[in-house]
């Protein structure tokens, strides 16, 4: 059959009996599993936080790190202007939405939680000219992010020598409290780093399903975040280069479609 | 001379072989010879090559000699690398034998780059080669000359080409040639087809929308008189037909063990007996299998009964290409007995001795059936003989189907394509890498290439800025457009690289992303440690049937068992599973066909009617009998949804035979649909005939409590936001975008000097696809993916028919236990996967283990 043009989304419809089913909710197929657990995992789990150096923290859903105590929000490896990058380079035009993406992202965090402090822990822009690509409307957007906080971008590898123009205060390293955050996850680190760079992805391989997510990785002495940024990829967490910064194992905190999930490295798939 | 009459040294060639020229041979030369073009549809055997050969080689023999260099004459395009090569070989003797001055070259992926360049500067005769390098051919800056002389384009098995987005490419690269050189004719050469008017059309310049004089109008004024949005009414232009009637009719057989078959299954064990004695009694067969899985298995059990070591042989996509080529020569040498196969054998080089052809299970559809028992016996006047062997009992219908089916010559091909956008995006950029294109006759070249002759000049205009820029509401990319309009209103290319990254990026054939496997060695002494270097390679696996592997699982590869031990870099590492080990492992993907509309009401049509089922083996009337008594039967447009009780679970089961893909969709958007009714859904199954859902509330209660409610759970309404939503979390549409986006050069199959491994593609275009779906939702790239799913892997457009079909006509039975006809359908569940999508599940049930571990 033929129609005069492609196919368009189709938007209107009747929701009347089976109501809307926007709100993400669930598989039905899953429900089961999850609700077998549910129970256990009650006790076991009510937030999903941990403690580093005898700071608390909490692992949120959207891929950030929550300090209560310090009312400071971490997130890393934001790579703003990633689609931009390489059109400018290679001219390959990805969709030019991740910086607003992943600022959309970071707005409800920051609209949720009502941080102090926000610390970009590096690699915020994806090259060092990212800032000058920047549309207005998401530099507005950053800058409204930034009003009434104290704003740290902390330098990466990708964006060390960020131009002026984007608002905050630039660091190396920041130490809070026990903590030390960093971009660089450092091969002799002491107890108590944060740290992102290497974009922890942990994949579950069963029943003949793989899922791969990304995830937090820590050994309850340093924990690397996972990458924020709508268009970073992901390294898996059974990469070698993590068995130095952890000899004794990890646990992953992988990030679901509902909520935070705890794996252990032994259950963890290689690619 | 009379226009059918051959020159007398053709006369006397063919004479000499005691050959006379066949009546089409005849006709085609004639049509040809007035100056149109023609499409010939003929059985295997009729000689079709030669007939469309035969014009151009009497033309170029007539021609006066010339010392001066001459353009191409005639251009053949073939689906097949091996069937160009194969081509070229047979045309040498009747050019040698009759001394005629023609040269003809082959042009394909593996010709060295300097014979491309010298067949550009010095162009032979005839030229062999694939719609992938037409397409090159077409986007180099000398195209205009080297086909300027083009008389006669050949278009081989062009009814297998037109069903796919290579056949897009095809009818714009085809259109290109029709204005390069006005009195082209185009030839095509064709299996029996449904609509041979569709490929009529396709072989000619369909009527070009806008007139002479708006040709002056600007881009602006153009777009604002609408000239483009009128249709020219009237008749579609068509190439001429030959048919070639008949042949004679095929001895064709269901082969009956006398054996109760099984409910479901395709594996046909019991069969296999029966299938070697056929061997034994032929020299040589071809066993048709629908999945890899399956041929591996059948390759299995043929051994496992082969006492007298027939060189039996193994034949599939996945296996390495050496030892395929192994497996070809070896039949072209007669050295084989059997080769059992999938669809790779489908089309392809003749091998003259094949005596016998078997398809094992289900046929899926009557042209499919048709063409395999056509590779049995090359010869138009002998019969073809073949044998259908049912998995199931299901499959015994479908087989009695297509039986009948063929009997009649009914033939089920599909529906003419509308052409992709994807595949126009990458034409478009073709098109400026030639020449600086004018906007407005570009568009009614396209437009004269039949998929895309309803193409509106807004898309059209999408496309070309697509191309550009991306085509993104944000308008972020101008400063680094590919091609550029200039003042003179012509788009051009912006630099060699681009053109460079499109020759790099041609071609509609998206391989996923597949790594290799190889045997490792156990190292002695030390159970599962393995030493990952030195194995040989034996075939590849597709990357996604690789990422559900753990060590230690158990599959069936190149006729083996192996055990997964580990992926290293691109490599799967496997090694031989101890003797008597059973694949755990189900399945790895694989070509599976639905079961085409045709046969599917046929096989309705056959259950409904109680009189035709003498002409069944007694155990399906038998089973239909009692699914009578028990419950009722399908009707043969009606849909059969029953509802039952079974061990602490409610059922519902639906048998709408559209095939199993159309079934997935359906699975997927019913159960959202009861998912919001509260009936709790916890999981689907479906085959090509059925689906079963379950639930933990009283599906019967609820529906008999409100009337219509089945009505509204079927309503065709669900192809809307349902299907939208679904569509979010789809990892199959995320495949389908990333088989988009690489056509249509988003992302890049390989940089000049730098391979990008399907792994990389993977990762960013699913990060790419949920960015670009919540911005801008109705971007080409996504109504393309749309466009696939409909006819691709969702099969979308088939389940609206049967939405469609079934309203006011859904019969429901409540019963207090599981029918005989539902049995075959839940015999599925626990076969394979239930949901396809939620994450969260498989991350739950794993972090409970690491639980588990922490309490004790």
């Amino acid at each position: 059959m033929r129609t005069r043009s492609w196919p368009k989304p189709k938007r209107s419809f009747s929701k009347k009996r089976w109501g809307d089913d926007r709100v993400k909710r669930p598989f039905p197929g899953q429900e089961d599993a999850i609700l077998a657990l549910g129970q256990r995992l009650e006790r076991t789990i009510k937030t999903p936080s941990l403690t580093l150096a005898g700071e608390a923290l909490i692992l949120d859903l959207c891929g950030g790190l929550w300090l209560a105590a310090h009312r400071t929000l971490i997130v890393s490896d934001l790579h703003l202007e990633k689609g931009s990058a390489y059109a400018a380079r290679s001219g390959q035009f990805l969709p030019p939405y991740d910086t607003r993406e992943t600022l959309a992202c970071l707005h409800e965090a920051v609209a949720r939680l009502d941080p102090a402090r926000v610390v970009a822990l590096g690699d915020s822009f994806h090259d060092s000219r990212g800032p000058e690509r920047m549309e207005p409307g998401d530099r507005a957007m950053v800058a409204a992010l930034q009003a009434g906080r104290d704003w740290i971008w902390i330098a990466g590898n990708h964006d060390h020598a960020v131009s002026e123009g984007v608002g905050g205060r630039y660091a190396e390293t920041l130490v809070m409290g026990g903590l030390t955050l960093r971009h660089e996850p450092s091969p002799d680190a002491s107890e108590g780093e944060i740290a992102g760079h290497l974009h922890p992805c942990g994949k579950v391989a069963m029943r003949g399903r793989a899922v791969r997510r990304r995830c937090f990785v820590t050994d309850g002495k340093r924990l690397v975040m996972p990458a924020f940024g709508a268009y970073a990829g992901g390294l898996n967490v059974r990469n070698p280069v993590f068995d130095p910064l952890f000899p004794g194992g990890f646990t992953a905190h992988l990030l679901g479609d509902g909520r935070v999930f705890a794996i252990g490295k032994a259950m963890l798939a290689r690619d | 001379m009379p226009e059918g009459r051959l020159p007398t040294e053709f006369e006397a060639w063919f004479a000499a072989r005691g050959w006379a020229p066949r009546p089409h041979q005849r006709d085609l030369l004639s049509i040809v010879r007035a100056g149109r073009s023609a499409l010939l549809v003929a059985p295997t055997g009729a000689g079709k090559t030669l007939a469309g050969f035969l014009p151009s080689l009497v033309a170029l023999s007539e021609r006066p000699p010339s010392r001066k260099a001459r353009g191409l004459h005639t251009l053949y395009i073939s689906p097949l690398k091996a069937l160009a090569v194969d081509i070229a070989r047979n045309l040498e003797a009747p050019i040698a034998e009759m001394s005629l001055p023609i040269r003809v070259e082959t042009r394909t992926g593996d010709t060295p780059s300097h014979k491309r360049t010298r067949q550009i500067e010095r162009p032979p005769d005839i030229l062999l080669t694939t719609p992938e390098q037409l397409a090159l051919l077409i986007a180099h800056r000398e195209a205009e000359e080297l086909f300027s002389e083009l008389s006669c384009v050949v278009l081989d098995e062009l009814h297998a080409l037109v069903t796919s987005k290579r056949g897009d490419l095809l009818s714009l690269g085809l259109a290109r040639l029709h204005r390069l050189s006005p009195n082209l004719t185009a030839i095509g050469l064709s299996a029996t087809v449904r609509e041979p008017d569709d490929l009529r059309r396709y072989l000619v310049p369909q009527r070009s929308r806008s007139t002479e004089e708006s040709g002056s109008l600007s881009f602006q004024e153009r777009e604002r008189r609408g000239v483009h949005d009128a249709v020219a009414p009237g008749p579609t232009p068509m190439a001429d037909l030959v048919v070639v009637k008949g042949g004679a009719a095929p001895d064709l057989h269901l082969l009956d063990t006398g054996l109760t078959l099984p409910l479901a299954g395709h594996t046909a064990t019991q069969a296999m007996p029966a299938i070697y004695d056929l061997i034994q009694a032929h020299r040589t067969v071809l066993i048709f299998v629908n999945t890899r899985l399956q041929a591996e298995y059948t390759f299995q059990e043929l051994w496992r009964i082969n006492e007298a070591s027939l060189p039996i042989a193994l034949h599939h996509g996945s296996l390495d290409a050496t030892q395929r080529r192994r497996v070809e020569a070896a039949m072209a040498a007669g050295q084989l007995r059997a080769i059992v196969c999938t669809a790779t054998l489908d089309l392809g080089i003749d091998w003259g001795d094949v005596d016998l052809v078997v398809n094992i299970g289900a046929p899926k559809g009557a042209s499919r059936i048709m063409q395999r028992i056509g590779r049995a016996n090359h010869r138009m006047d002998e019969p073809s003989k073949a044998y259908l062997v049912p998995g199931n009992r299901f499959e015994i219908l479908e087989c009695q189907a297509a039986l009948d089916a063929v009997e009649e010559a009914a033939q089920d091909t599909p529906d003419a394509r509308l052409g992709a956008p994807d595949v126009l995006a990458q034409h478009v950029l073709g098109m400026a890498c030639a020449d600086a294109f004018d906007p407005l006759e570009l568009y009614d070249e396209i437009v004269s290439a039949a998929p895309y002759a309803t193409l509106s000049w807004e898309d059209f205009e999408a496309v070309v800025d697509y191309v550009a820029t991306g085509g993104y509401a944000l308008r972020a990319y101008e400063r680094f457009a590919k091609i550029v309009r200039g003042p003179d209103g012509l788009w051009r290319v912006r630099d060699a690289r681009i053109a460079q990254q499109y020759r790099m990026n041609v071609g509609t054939i998206v391989e996923s992303a597949k790594v290799k496997v190889r045997l490792a060695r156990g190292v002695r002494g030390k159970p599962g440690a393995i030493l990952p270097k030195g194995g040989r390679v034996l075939g590849e696996i597709e990357e996604d049937f690789a990422d559900t592997l753990t060590p230690g699982d158990t599959f069936l590869f190149a006729g083996e068992v192996l055990r997964f031990e580990g992926l290293s870099e691109d490599e799967a590492l496997a090694t031989r599973a101890g003797p008597g080990t059973d694949p755990a492992i189900p399945s790895y993907a694989g070509a599976k066909f639905p079961l085409s509309t045709f046969l599917a009401a046929r096989v309705r049509a056959l259950i409904a009617d109680p009189f035709e089922w003498d002409r069944l083996p007694k155990q399906v009337a038998d089973y239909l009998l009692l699914q009578r008594q028990r419950s009722i039967l399908p009707g043969p447009d009606g849909l059969l949804v029953e509802t039952f009780p079974r061990s602490g679970r409610y059922y519902l089961t639906a048998f709408p035979f559209e095939g199993r893909l159309a079934h997935q969709t359906l699975g997927m958007l019913l159960t959202r649909r009861m998912e919001r009714a509260r009936l709790r859904p916890l999981g689907f199954a479906a085959n090509d005939y059925g689906i079963a859902i379950w639930m933990t509330r009283d599906i019967s209660d609820a529906i008999a409590r409100a009337p219509g409610f089945l009505a509204e759970l079927f309503a065709e309404d669900m192809l809307g936001d349902d299907l939208e939503a679904w569509l979010d979390e789809s990892s199959m549409m995320k495949r389908t975008f990333r088989q988009c986006a690489v056509i249509a050069g988003l992302i890049e199959r390989r940089y000049p000097g730098q391979k990008k491994t399907g792994r990389q593609v993977t990762m960013s275009t699913d990060l790419v696809y949920d960015v670009l779906r919540k911005h801008q939702p109705d971007h080409l790239l996504l109504r393309a993916a749309r466009q696939d799913a409909a006819t691709g892997l969702l099969d979308v457009a088939r389940l609206g028919m049967m939405l469609r079909r079934i309203q006011g006509r859904i019969t429901h039975k409540a019963l207090d236990r599981v029918s005989p006809l539902s049995v075959s359908v839940m015999l599925e569940i626990g076969r394979e996967k239930v949901y396809g999508e939620g994450a969260d599940e498989i991350l739950a049930e794993a972090e409970a283990q690491l639980l588990e571990e922490a309490l004790g």
